[in-house]
């Protein structure tokens, strides 16, 4: 399966930066098509699509949205997530940078369509660079009239990894720490000040204008039949060819990373973001799709000669770090891991290291406050499932330097 | 003025200050109406806010793993020989803060870091070197 560039395409044909430009390569269009049919009706069109979030969770847009025009209260938000800080993905840094007119259309589309006359685009602050041509975009589009019956805010971030998770996002544009939220209730009930929300990442907004454009009918013959579309990945790691690749949902990891990207000599890849999975080598076959692994795109590649626990160390390091701190498990069980993996990593591990590093894992998986917790733990699970040798090799060698220390 | 104004109330503080100071978290406490913990807990909570002086120009080198791979430690020591100062320092003329920072979003840039708003990707030494002197 080659690369199937449909909305990298509409990317690439969307004009040179101004509105008038986007406007002659039809820009617009799909929103004027939009606006002409019932709120219901485009929710309808989102739901016949199967369009899933593309941020990482994969939540059916259409059904969230529904949620969200179903439920009471007069004040209702639209959140752009464009925080983008899951390691490894850069899909939405490249969709801001190239076509700000796509995201404003796909986000108009689906104020009209939940009822929102409020939206955010929740930006972080490492993307700064990027701010000032989204600002002139969203101005020429109000200017020109695409903005009515709401308006687009931008919100920076501060530099939190946290705060791309939806409930943490909301706290921190109601001026709180980035702290996640208990659920229920869920933004399309409640959300930001307490009003029905939807949060959608850039990706899955951007893909709106081409939907209404060319049917939903159109968009669920791509894919498989869990996951419809193409999806955004970000390749990076040791390849030749890091970048954005866009394929059909349900194809092989091996064709992006050795075809397209050029990785050779792979040891392992991680798929979906740091807590993504782990796919050793003899699995390259893997399809990539919400029923298989995706995550957010993110696609980093292991050479044979990398250090799988120093790997995972950095990994959970990373977690602990941009962990809230607000639910035990999380902060707690990030700091256990971390201090396992220290000591594997020093020559210091105990055979009681194993045991303890999966007991720690399936408490965080099962009590965590939020995605960042239940799901920290996957890396250390992959690899103790496939790596198990190594990590074996590391207490044994411990033990064996132990042994041979004076008394 | 309310509360959802805090965040961009403290960086405004920090724009203004160089960092966030303490006698702009009280004045931004009394204009909110809220505990000056409250602020100090908001300000703190964030990795680009500081609570402590910075240098007129902070770099960010990346030490998630996909810079890692490209040699991101090697980057980040070699900033750390040329400006003879470590992360979290600044340099003695207060010309450039130096920290760590998680992934930016440039991983097929890699290796990458941020001078203030500015990304620079695709780093070696003598990249570097010139950037550093375009910042004299």
């Amino acid at each position: 399966m080659p690369e199937k560039r449909i909305l990298l395409k509409h990317i690439d044909e969307s004009g040179s930066g101004d509105i008038q430009s986007y406007e002659m390569q039809g820009g617009f269009e799909a929103l004027k098509k939009a606006l002409a049919m019932q709120p219901e009706a485009v929710l309808a069109e989102v739901k016949i699509s199967g369009l899933q979030g593309r941020g990482g969770a994969g939540f059916p847009c259409g059904a969230k949205w529904e949620l969200a025009r179903k439920a009471s209260g007069d004040q209702k938000y639209l959140i752009c997530n464009a925080d983008e800080g899951e390691v490894g993905t850069f899909k939405d840094r490249h969709i801001l940078q190239h076509a700000p007119f796509i995201l404003i259309e796909g986000m108009a589309i689906c104020a009209h369509a939940i009822g929102a006359s409020k939206t955010y685009i929740y930006i972080r602050q490492e993307y700064r660079y990027l701010l000032g041509s989204l600002r002139t975009a969203i101005e020429q589009s109000r200017a020109k009239g695409y903005l009515k019956g709401f308006d687009i805010q931008i919100q920076e971030g501060a530099g939190a990894y946290i705060c791309g998770e939806e409930s943490a996002l909301m706290n921190s544009i109601e001026g709180q720490r980035g702290e996640s939220r208990y659920r229920p209730p869920f933004p399309p009930t409640s959300g930001l000040f307490s009003c029905p929300t939807v949060i959608n990442n850039v990706e899955t907004l951007a893909i709106l204008p081409l939907i209404i454009q060319k049917g939903a009918d159109w968009y669920s013959t791509l894919g498989t039949n869990k996951s419809k579309g193409t999806k955004l990945f970000c390749v990076s790691g040791d390849v030749d060819r890091p970048g954005v690749y866009e394929m059909e949902m349900g194809c092989s990891l091996r064709e992006l990373v050795e075809d397209l990207a050029g990785a050779r000599d792979i040891g392992w890849v991680q798929v979906g973001g740091s807590t993504g999975g782990i796919i050793p080598n003899t699995e390259l076959d893997t399809k990539l799709a919400y029923e298989t692994i995706l995550g957010s795109g993110a696609v980093i590649v292991f050479n044979q000669q990398r250090d799988i626990i120093d790997f995972v160390y950095r990994t959970i390091e990373f977690l602990n770090e941009e962990s809230c701190g607000k639910c035990t498990p999380c902060r707690e069980g990030t700091e256990v891991i971390l201090e396992i993996l220290g000591r594997l990593l020093n020559g210091e591990g105990v055979r009681s290291d194993i045991q303890n590093l999966m007991t720690v894992s399936k408490a965080m998986k099962l009590a965590s406050l939020c995605g960042l917790g239940q799901t920290a733990a996957v890396p250390v699970l992959d690899t103790l499932k496939h790596f198990r040798k190594d990590y074996e090799n590391r207490i044994s060698q411990a033990e064996l330097l132990l042994n041979l220390q004076p008394i | 003025m309310a509360r959802e104004q805090l965040l961009n109330l403290i960086k405004e503080e920090q724009a203004r200050s160089g960092y966030v100071t303490e006698s702009g978290m009280k004045a931004i406490a009394q204009s909110l109406g809220i505990p000056l913990g409250e602020v100090f807990g908001t300000a703190t909570f964030y990795s680009f806010l500081d609570t402590k002086p910075r240098g007129r120009h902070v770099i960010r080198v990346c030490k998630s793993v996909p810079c890692y791979l490209q040699n991101g430690e090697k980057i980040a020591s070699f900033i750390e020989k040329e400006l003879k100062i470590a992360p979290g320092e600044i340099t003695a003329d207060g010309q450039f803060s130096f920290e760590l920072t998680n992934c930016i979003g440039a991983c097929d840039q890699a290796p990458a870091m941020l001078i203030d708003d500015d990304l620079y990707g695709d780093l070696n030494p003598e990249k570097i070197k010139a950037i550093l002197q375009s910042y004299e």
